[in-house]
């Protein structure tokens, strides 16, 4: 109560005096943990850039260079875009027509997919690569043994972020209505998929595709502990041998993540637009 | 129409007799089909998710015979092991408090942001696309930054010893070890809590401020009294979060410490890479089954309090 006396309506007219004084404490405080907090982000990064320049006398672009000739880290980018590519395309076409399906069909299941797909969050990647060894042994002597069926333990990795962008999506248009009308109209399942679900959820998809494709390129407890010579593995490797050229390949890397990552925002508000 | 939602139109009379059996039939058949489409994601998670779970498990839970035996989790919970999961859960615990609060205060401070149009202002876009970079793609590559910055040749260790005649390893090789886990950890987590906690800085409505501060409140009442509070839940479960995050993280620590294993996640790699000694299997499954329940019994929490925000902030 006592708070609630002191100020009485005559306090008004030199009340914005310290109001301003406050705003001015806040800007202050708020540039000083931009500034500190900043600084510990961002000098990992400078520190990055200078030490992959460092020559013999001055500045070198040399470590740089040798990106572009470096065979088996060429080797391993192609690796890791198929593998981010096949995994897009996967977890797309098991998770869409499924959670489209559930919200059409089988509402009962919802809460059931929701918790599947975020379950990866709670069991973590070093726990399946554990368990995973009987079950590559198989997918090996089925499919073969190439890097490339790491999509498929990807496909689970993503399903979290990719579930919660193409729920978003879902959310935002009445697909109950829409497929109805389809349907009514004579139209099949998979044209109800690809030609209402699908243009109206593109910037969803998009999102989910953006975000799992930097989950792959990032990713490497699993590649590494399985020996697939994915690009996190091989910058690995070269750090044991080549520092210079392992720390310009991973500012490069972070920076690509960085635009990845910021594409990602673009789509995301392109999706609140559209609402 | 009616092909697509079970529950008949509301008056519409229901066919008699044998009619009314095989549309009964039908949609039986219809909801076997529906079931049926949902079943190649679902075989494909327990397949490549449930089964190896249920590998580890099961693989810490046997013994030699085959049969139910805590052997293998009595190995583990007796030795050096044991001090690999307190180092973890001590990292964890660490690096999410300091990651929790100065990822809050980040967030605070891109949130709070004068004209920044809320969720479409472009220093927050910048900052969201740049944590989440650090968060969920950094791995390997943060620990080679840290090495750019404060390893031996580091830019930062070169510059205090030529300039301030600072040995940053006069006290040893720390970076190899627990100090430098904990400081190059940080560098994930506080950008994951930027990315988790700036949501629960949004739902904070202007109005309540307004109304503190026309009631007479101070900025420490509007904080302790109002934000505070509703704040707390999302803080916690934000916590939480990265406390999971930094128990089960592998990439960065196995980057910057290539030989032996302070911490669970590295000696589970000792156990899958030495498979000479014998016995190893059965240690990385007792090891990956302490982490699953640890993460699960923290990850529940997570989502109990998770449940509490969503009642404040929406």
């Amino acid at each position: 109560m006592a708070a609630l006396t002191p100020t009485p309506a005559p306090a008004q007219p030199d009340g914005a005096a310290p109001a301003r004084r406050r705003r001015g404490g806040t800007a202050l405080l708020r540039w000083t943990i931009l500034l500190v907090i900043g600084a510990y982000l961002l000098f990992p990064l400078l520190a990055m850039l200078e030490f992959s320049t460092r020559g013999p006398d001055g500045r070198t672009a040399e470590a740089w260079l040798a990106i572009g000739e470096d065979r088996q880290l060429l080797t391993a980018i192609a690796t890791s875009l198929q593998l981010a590519a096949l995994t897009v395309v996967g977890m797309l076409v098991l998770l869409l027509p499924t959670m489209v399906l559930v919200q059409l069909r089988l509402p009962r299941l919802h809460r059931l997919l929701e918790f599947v797909c975020l379950l990866p969050l709670t069991i973590p990647a070093i726990v399946i690569v554990v368990g995973l060894g009987p079950i590559y042994a198989w997918v090996g002597y089925l499919i073969g043994d190439t890097p490339l069926t790491l999509s498929f333990v990807y496909i689970v990795l993503v399903l979290p972020y990719a579930y919660r962008a193409l729920d978003a999506g879902l959310r935002a248009f009445d697909l109950k209505t829409l497929a109805e009308a389809a349907q009514s109209l004579g139209a099949s399942w998979w044209s109800v998929m690809l030609r209402v679900v699908v243009p109206n959820m593109r910037a969803a998809i998009l999102s989910a595709a953006l975000i799992s494709v930097a989950l792959v390129l990032g990713e490497f407890t699993i590649a590494s502990l399985l020996n697939y010579p994915t690009l996190q593995v091989q910058v690995n490797n070269i750090g044991k041998r080549d520092a210079a050229l392992s720390v310009a390949v991973s500012l490069a890397a972070l920076m690509f993540g960085f635009l990845l990552l910021l594409a990602l925002s673009f789509a995301g508000r392109r999706r609140k637009g559209g609402e | 129409m009616s092909t697509l939602n079970d529950p008949p139109h509301a008056g519409a009379p229901e066919p008699p007799g044998p009619a009314r059996t095989r549309s009964r039939a039908a949609t039986w058949l219809r909801t076997a089909r529906d079931y049926a489409g949902a079943v190649p994601f679902f075989a494909f998670v327990a397949v490549f998710l449930l089964w190896p779970t249920g590998i580890v498990v099961s693989g810490a839970l046997t013994g030699a015979d085959g049969t139910f035996s805590l052997e293998n989790v009595a190995a583990v919970t007796g030795s050096v092991h044991l001090a690999a999961f307190g180092r973890s859960v001590w990292l964890s615990l660490i690096t999410a408090l300091i990651g929790a609060i100065a990822g809050a205060l980040l967030s605070w401070a891109i949130s709070s942001g004068a004209g920044s149009a809320g969720a479409e202002s472009r220093l927050r876009r910048v900052v969201t696309a740049f944590s989440g970079v650090l968060a969920q793609f950094g791995g390997v590559m943060l620990a080679f930054a840290f090495l750019a910055t404060v390893g031996l040749q580091g830019w930062l260790t070169l510059i205090l010893r030529d300039v301030l005649g600072l040995d940053l390893f006069a006290a040893g090789n720390w970076l190899y070890d627990m100090p430098g886990l904990v400081l190059v950890y940080c560098y994930f987590q506080i950008p994951l809590m930027t990315i988790v906690f700036l949501p629960a800085l949004d739902g904070l409505r202007k109005q309540w401020r307004e109304a503190n501060e026309s009631l007479g409140g101070s900025a420490w009442h509007y904080w302790r009294y109002v934000a505070g509070p509703i704040l707390a839940p999302a803080f916690a479960g934000s916590f939480l979060l990265l406390f999971a995050n930094a128990f089960s993280s592998f990439a960065t620590a196995a980057a910057l410490v290539s030989q032996g294993g302070p911490i669970v996640t590295l000696q589970i790699r000792n156990a899958l890479t030495s498979e000479v000694i014998l016995g190893q299997a059965d240690i990385g499954y007792a090891l990956a089954f302490g982490m699953v329940v640890v993460v699960a019994v923290v990850m529940s929490l997570y989502a109990l309090l998770q449940r509490r925000t969503a009642r404040w902030l929406r």
